[in-house]
């Protein structure tokens, strides 16, 4: 194989698409094909052929736009035209809206991305604040190629690096990585470069790499996304680093839970190997390499390096002590190299564009870029890949578009489970490994969760904890007996029972835990706590002495109570509230039964008049 | 060779060694739970941590599984690792009120008072996995395993069922640490891990001494008579 030769199979494959005249890429990511993606597909394919425009219209299918929530997402060509929510009310009037727009270009305005006011649409992808803020390298390709055709990645410049690579040195190419400034995406933040060298040099064969594509974070679907929607991408990187380290056999471990995660990777190596980029002697280089796909049981723990080896090895999936470092001995006790799927697919860019490209992005000590999924209480949610360096402000209120509801953002945390709260204070703080460490809180995989004032970060630092305890491992006794007991602490503030020391008693637990625990799970597992006790310790006190809490959250510390002044009598609240304990006439102030209210919180949601309060 | 300080004092070992083997050879108590001499280490209690420093960057590391290195300085009794192993013994109590050991345990390194609800559903097991290993590496049988995760782990059967495989040899209580393992001798039948085993009665003085079962597997394992393994060890 040489660059000839992907040229060929490249125009081979722009021969047969020439024809038409219009692509439509409809997103068959997890997100859209459950909310009717596949039915969208079908219904227009046939309305397509029933038209005449079988040869004229090509329908893609593609991986993840980044827009999930208003999915599914049907793009007219080079992002000319982005739909959404296409099919989730009507899906024959949808297809009919589709139909009319290829025939005669007529844009369908009620499928049009709305903006965060509900009033200006936009109609080119490249308008819409959320895309035209980032900047796609490793999600490039999301979107636009089919993840299950090879030759549409070929025709994108797939494989180009590869061939490039076999014809460099190995040191050469983790030369240039490490130049690059490449930096694990999987949590550390760990310089790939020196893991390679590390694991290049290490003694003893065979050796592995595997790609971490667990992602057990909760409410993160960036590394799925990257797996439906570029497995080539991944798989590009993975054999360029094996020829670098000189590794002959490669694993990808995915959870369970990513059926079409697998799928598509499963497809994808299927296809690289008929074209000998996986297999015997690669390109004639007399370079061999191979990748299997195990497929974890879904354990958040197993994503952390020691217990997904151990997991591979087919014994329960619990870490082990790292004092010999994995690149040394990891896998079946050899030398293993392991990086995040995101890692992995940043390395063909790295090779086609080179190390002064890459590391001309991002910060002084970060570079490139780093995929989030913004969720939680921000207007725009979805999977964002930004620059690092780009400020929390930028993503939060420029991506995002701001707080939902026009309520006022409070904190975002970042990191996953074992991250961290940030305060308003440092929106202003650029986004990179080292920044976000500062702050007590991590970058972690990428998820970003946004919370408005009407979060309690009291609540906010039990929910993680409870993650935490169901999740770990149980092996070793500060994680399996502290965190839980952590947990009851907090709980038990949020109830009004917390009393004088629980703060003290809560650093004190959180510092011998993250001190004595035996994998980062454990040793991050204090943070959630930290975090908030480091920029809302007043919070914590007012639980714990006033016994209120101020947010509004925390059911057993707060009454709800109807303004006579505000209240006009509509009888909303009343038709919501669950237990029906709010009485009243019709244009009659209303009242709550205290003793019968069980604090849900709807009938406040609901009042259109702000009559309802919370103390 | 290696050579480095622990609490101060120059010492030497051979490369490979554990922070634990050469501490105690020199002299300095550290305490273990679930460190076995023959079985090893796989760094659960982390009671026996220690505090190890390289220049001015430190680290509590678990001594069990810490390989020596040149010119470290390990302290057995920083405050840190006094923290650590405070707290593990603290929440330990609090799992296994009753066991003895943790108990003499918590007394000797100054842990007075159980700050936490005290567990009632977990017995004596502090999920030191040294029964699971005894089982599958001294016995070679494997009846025993974790399940669960979390707080919700344990140590048990496969489904909790009585094991096909046990052969109700006694090992695993033998080499738990705190006591937990049940086991009772009674009327020609030993139970254990919810399996009852029929005592093989010795022909020469009557005495019952051991599982039937597990005669049959020494027999078949090492090819002695199954009438001979009948005997008992003081008839022989
Ligand atoms: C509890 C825990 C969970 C983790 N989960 C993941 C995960 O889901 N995906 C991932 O790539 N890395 C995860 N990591 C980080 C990995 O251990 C490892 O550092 C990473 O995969 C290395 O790849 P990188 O250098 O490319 O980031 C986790 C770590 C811990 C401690
Ligand atoms: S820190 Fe937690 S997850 Fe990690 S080994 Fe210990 S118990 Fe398991
Ligand atoms: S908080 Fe819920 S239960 Fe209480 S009055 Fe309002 S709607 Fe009813
Ligand atoms: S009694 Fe059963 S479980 Fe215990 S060591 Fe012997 S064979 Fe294993
Ligand atoms: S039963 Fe005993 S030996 Fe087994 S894990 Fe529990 S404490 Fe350790
Ligand atoms: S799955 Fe379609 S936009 Fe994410
Ligand atoms: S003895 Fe080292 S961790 Fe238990």
């Amino acid at each position: 194989m040489s660059v000839v030769e992907l040229d060929r199979i490249a125009s081979e494959y722009n021969n047969k698409i020439e024809g038409f005249q219009k692509i439509i890429h409809i997103c068959t990511g997890t997100g859209c094909v459950s909310s009717g993606a596949l039915k969208v597909f079908n219904r227009l394919r046939d309305a397509i052929d029933s038209e005449g425009l079988t040869e004229k219209v090509l329908v893609k299918k593609t991986g993840c736009h980044g827009l999930c929530e208003r999915g599914p997402i049907v793009v007219f060509g080079n992002d000319e035209i982005l739909y959404q929510t296409v099919g989730k009310r009507n899906v024959e009037d949808d297809v009919k809206l589709l139909i009319a727009t290829i025939k005669d270009d007529q844009i369908a305005e009620k499928l049009l991305y709305r903006g965060d006011d509900k009033t200006k649409r936009y109609v080119s992808t490249h308008d819409i604040p959320f895309y035209s803020g980032q900047t796609r390298l490793v999600l490039a390709l999301n979107g636009i190629i089919d993840p299950e055709i090879i030759e549409d990645y070929i025709v994108h410049g797939g494989y180009r690096a590869l061939v490039k690579a076999l014809s460099m040195h190995r040191d050469e190419i983790i030369e240039w990585i490490d130049k690059s400034g490449l930096r694990g995406k999987g949590g550390g933040g760990f310089p790939t470069g020196v893991k390679w060298r590390s694991c290049k040099t290490a003694e003893g064969s065979p050796r592995y790499v595997l790609a971490n594509g667990d992602e057990g974070d909760p409410g993160a679907f960036m590394d799925r996304s990257l797996m439906e929607g570029n497995p080539h991408a991944i798989l590009e990187g993975m054999i360029i680093g094996a020829y670098a380290i000189g590794s002959n056999q490669g694993y990808i471990y995915v959870r369970d839970e990513y059926p079409l995660a697998v799928e598509r990777l499963s497809k994808a190596i299927g296809q690289a190997r008929e074209y000998g980029f996986l297999g015997n002697d690669i390109f004639h280089s007399g370079f061999d390499f191979d990748i299997e796909i195990f497929r974890g049981g879904g354990a958040f723990v197993c994503g952390e390096s020691t217990a997904l080896m151990t997991s591979i090895e087919g014994q329960a999936g619990e870490p082990r002590a790292k004092y010999i470092h994995t690149v040394e001995k990891g896998l079946r006790e050899k030398p293993t190299n392991l990086n995040n799927v995101e890692t992995w697919a940043s390395v063909p860019e790295i090779i086609n564009k080179g190390w002064e490209w890459f590391s001309s992005i991002g910060t002084e000590l970060s570079k490139g870029t780093k995929v989030f999924s913004l969720v939680g209480k921000v207007n725009n949610t979805g999977l964002v890949e930004v620059p690092m360096g780009m400020t929390l402000k930028e993503i939060i209120f420029g991506l995002g578009g701001g707080i939902q509801g026009g309520k006022k953002f409070k904190a975002v945390q970042t990191g996953g489970p074992s991250g961290g709260c940030i305060p308003e204070e440092y929106l202003e703080m650029p986004v990179d490994f080292d920044s976000l460490t500062k702050l007590g809180s991590m970058m972690g995989s990428g998820g970003m969760i946004v919370m408005d004032e009407r979060s309690c970060m009291v609540d906010v630092a039990r929910y993680f904890l409870k993650f935490l305890v169901e999740e770990s491992c149980g092996k070793c006794t500060p994680c399996r007996e502290g965190v839980r007991r952590m947990y009851e602490i907090v709980d038990r503030i949020c109830s009004g029972n917390g009393g004088e020391g629980d703060i003290e008693h809560l650093e004190e637990l959180a510092r011998a835990i993250g001190l004595g625990s035996l994998c980062g799970l454990g040793q991050s597992a204090p943070n959630p706590v930290l975090s908030t006790l480091k920029f809302f310790k007043e919070e914590y006190r007012i639980h714990i002495e006033e016994k209120k809490c101020p947010a509004g959250v925390c059911k057993s510390l707060i009454t709800l109570h109807i303004n006579p002044e505000k209240c006009t009598g509509c009888m909303r609240c009343a038709s919501e509230c669950p237990v029906g304990c709010i009485t009243g006439e019709k244009k009659q102030v209303h009242t709550i039964d205290q003793t019968t209210c069980i604090k849900c919180g709807n009938c406040y949601d609901v009042c259109h008049f702000d009559a309802v309060t919370i103390e | 060779m290696v050579e480095f300080k622990i609490n101060g004092k120059q010492v030497k070992a051979e490369k490979g060694e554990t922070v634990l083997a050469v501490a105690i050879r020199e002299g300095f108590a550290i305490p273990t739970l679930c460190h076995h001499d023959v079985l090893g280490a796989d760094g659960r209690c982390r009671l026996c941590v220690v505090e190890v420093r390289r220049g001015n960057r430190k680290r509590i590391v678990t001594s069990c599984l810490y390989p020596v290195e040149n010119s470290i300085d390990v302290f057995t009794e920083s405050d840190d690792v006094k923290l650590v192993r405070m707290t593990v013994l603290e929440l330990l109590l609090a799992r296994c009120p009753f066991s003895e050991v943790i108990q003499y345990l918590a007394k000797q390194y100054g842990v007075n008072t159980v700050r936490y609800t005290k567990d009632n559903d977990k017995g004596k097991c502090i999920l030191c996995n040294t029964c699971v290993k005894t089982c599958e590496t001294l016995v070679g049988v494997a009846a025993l395993g974790m399940t669960g995760k979390g707080p919700l782990k344990k140590v048990s059967t496969p489904f909790d069922e009585p094991s096909d495989v046990c052969i109700g040899c006694g090992a695993c209580v033998v080499a738990c640490p705190t006591g937990h393992i049940y086991m009772e001798d009674r009327d020609g039948f030993r139970t254990i891990w919810r399996k009852k085993f029929e005592l093989a009665r010795c022909p020469a003085c009557g005495r019952y001494h051991a599982p039937v079962e597990q005669l049959e597997f020494i027999s078949k394992k090492s090819g002695v008579a199954i009438d001979e393994l009948r005997i008992c060890q003081n008839c022989k």
